[in-house]
């Protein structure tokens, strides 16, 4: 009865005292019983069995061949390239969050909605067309092929390519994330600040920043953990060439489809640790009180 | 009106040109090079391409498991948000930030991940073989893999609204004498009817267009195992670079629907809950 009660919640404050209806019998506990046995079944067999994989095929052969995995002049490559696109794309896409929040949350305009919509486009579409979009652009039967091919530039099958398309599927993540919260703070404390004297910049970085720091930072690793992982995309764009044009995610479909099982799910158990550690802290900014909105 | 409302704060002109500046050259003029590459071509040749038995195929299995997934999900997903937002439970945290794990683990991860539980000597295909079910490259397959990496969409559609449901309503059906399935078909079922929808929609919109966690466990026969992605690949991969792009616009065009749907769904539950607090 007691848990019953406690169970209960807001709604049901007013009946404190009376006997909550059908809350202690045994059909409702059957029912208990029977979602979270569901509820478990169904993450085990989809989530937490994949990701026992992962880990039980990297160490099929030993810690030491597990190791080395990491050793292959290919792979280090690829960590790299991961690297460097990422240490491009999630600053870039970051400016961009902080400014269209900025434009769209402090300012009354027309179109606005329209604006957050054509944001948030990239999302809906397919990462294979994310990637083939720079192709059309920039490969070499693409609009600019032939003259980006006389100044001897190379953007497709190479770094540029890859960051333009990493880039495209990132585009969204920091900027949905800033404009509902900004919208929700209001615009007060930097009209005050304004008002007194403050520039611009000065009243940005004393006065917004501090109170969007979490939403910027969720915003931020769900940024990086994508530009990371993006294989659709990448992989239209990048020409899968070994040691120069592989990014981490590719880099597992080489060696998956070379049957280098250990190697392949060794760096697929590097980048299951960055997702871990994402929502690790993911989980840790929501404890800050901050709500996606 | 004028454009814009004046505001004593600074800096309009400076975000305003760079966001728009930066999405057009990003992501809208880009989109606009797919569209005019498809339409440099002659209709009949659009049609061709768009209608051809293999992309029929390939729209078939990716609109037919994705609607499949999102259905799954909609149920387990139903399931999986009430049991965490009703019951206390150990490890019930835990379970709750692993939901977003499919948002985090990169899909060429979980695809191998994936190919790997399901073969037929893999953890769980061992157990499903000997019963004739084959689920790695076959449709089952990739239906399981548009499920896992649409999973948290319909979850996390649904427990928000879950955690809205007057739970005095629910008390009073049953002491008047309602019984559970009544109160739940009555009171639970309309409240949740528009993140029900939303939950769907998106998880489908995520799952047509996916390719990386598919094509490992697919098999990737045409007209049997091939995604409608995996055929624009095919396409790029052999310089037909207008054949790709006619199929990216009728997958483009599917998202726009998909997206005009969810925008509507969520203006839809907006009212109704407007509605709910008067």
């Amino acid at each position: 009865m007691a848990t019953a009660l406690k169970a209960a919640g807001p709604g049901a404050a007013p009946a404190e005292t009376a006997e909550r209806p059908g809350q202690n019998t045994w059909v409702s506990a059957l029912v208990r019983c029977l979602f979270i046995a569901v509820s478990l079944t169904f993450l085990a067999a989809l989530l937490i069995a994949p990701v026992a994989t992962i880990f039980a095929m990297a160490l099929a052969r030993g810690f030491e061949v597990y190791l080395t995995s990491f050793a292959d002049p290919d792979t280090l490559a690829a960590i790299r390239l991961t690297l460097i696109n990422a240490a491009v794309v999630v600053p870039v896409n970051t400016v961009f969050g902080l400014a269209a929040a900025w434009a769209i949350a402090k300012f009354e305009f027309r179109g606005k909605s329209v604006l957050i919509t054509l944001i948030d486009l990239p999302l809906a579409i397919s990462p294979v067309i994310s990637g083939m979009v720079f192709v059309l652009l920039f490969g070499l039967n693409g609009w600019f092929g032939a003259w980006l091919q006389e100044h001897d530039v190379t953007i497709i099958f190479a770094l540029p390519g890859i960051m333009l398309a990493t880039m495209f599927v990132t585009f969204p993540y920091v900027a949905r994330e800033l404009i509902p919260l900004m919208q929700q703070l209001g615009n007060d404390e930097e009209e005050a600040a304004i008002t007194l004297g403050a520039g611009g910049w000065m009243t940005f970085f004393k006065v917004t920043l501090p109170k969007i720091r979490w939403g910027l930072l969720y915003g931020l690793i769900l940024c990086n953990a994508r530009a990371m992982g993006e294989f659709g995309a990448v992989s239209v764009v990048s020409g899968h060439i070994r040691g120069l044009t592989n990014t981490l995610p590719l880099d597992i479909e080489i060696l998956y489809n070379e049957y280098n099982f250990v190697g392949a799910f060794a760096v697929a158990s590097l980048l299951t640790l960055l997702a871990g550690l994402t929502l690790i802290v993911k989980t840790l900014v929501e404890r800050t009180g901050y709500q996606r909105r | 009106m004028s454009f814009r409302r004046p505001s004593v704060l600074p800096g309009f002109g400076l975000t305003f040109g760079f966001t728009t500046f930066f999405l057009s050259a990003i992501v809208l003029l880009p989109l606009a090079a797919l569209v005019l590459a498809a339409g440099s071509m002659h209709w009949s040749e659009f049609v061709a391409v768009v209608s051809s038995p293999r992309a029929l195929g390939s729209y078939r299995l990716s609109f037919g498991a994705s609607a499949l997934a999102a259905t799954i999900n909609v149920v387990f997903g139903f399931v999986l948000a009430w049991t965490l937002v009703r019951y206390e439970f150990p490890g019930r945290k835990l379970i709750d930030a692993l939901i977003d794990l499919p948002f985090a683990l990169p899909t060429a991860v979980s695809g191998i991940a994936l190919t790997t539980v399901f073969a037929q000597h893999g953890w769980i295909g061992r157990y499903l073989d000997p019963l004739g079910i084959k689920v790695a490259y076959t449709w089952l397959g990739v239906t399981l893999a548009l499920t896992l990496i649409s999973m948290p969409f319909a979850v996390r559609a649904l427990q928000p609204a879950l955690l809205e449901v007057q739970r005095d309503l629910e008390d009073a059906a049953e002491t008047l004498g309602a019984t559970r399935f009544y109160a739940f078909r009555r009171i639970i079922l309309p409240t949740v009817l528009p993140s029900l929808l939303t939950g769907f929609t998106l998880a489908f919109a995520r799952a047509v267009g996916e390719y990386g966690s598919v094509i490992f466990i697919a098999g990737n026969l045409p007209m049997k195992t091939e995604i409608t992605p995996l055929l624009i690949v095919i396409h790029l991969e052999q310089f037909d670079y207008r054949g790709a792009a006619a199929l990216g616009v009728v997958m483009l065009a599917m998202s726009f629907v998909v997206l005009l749907a969810i925008n509507l769904l969520q203006a839809w539950g907006r009212r109704r809950h407007v509605q709910a607090a008067h």
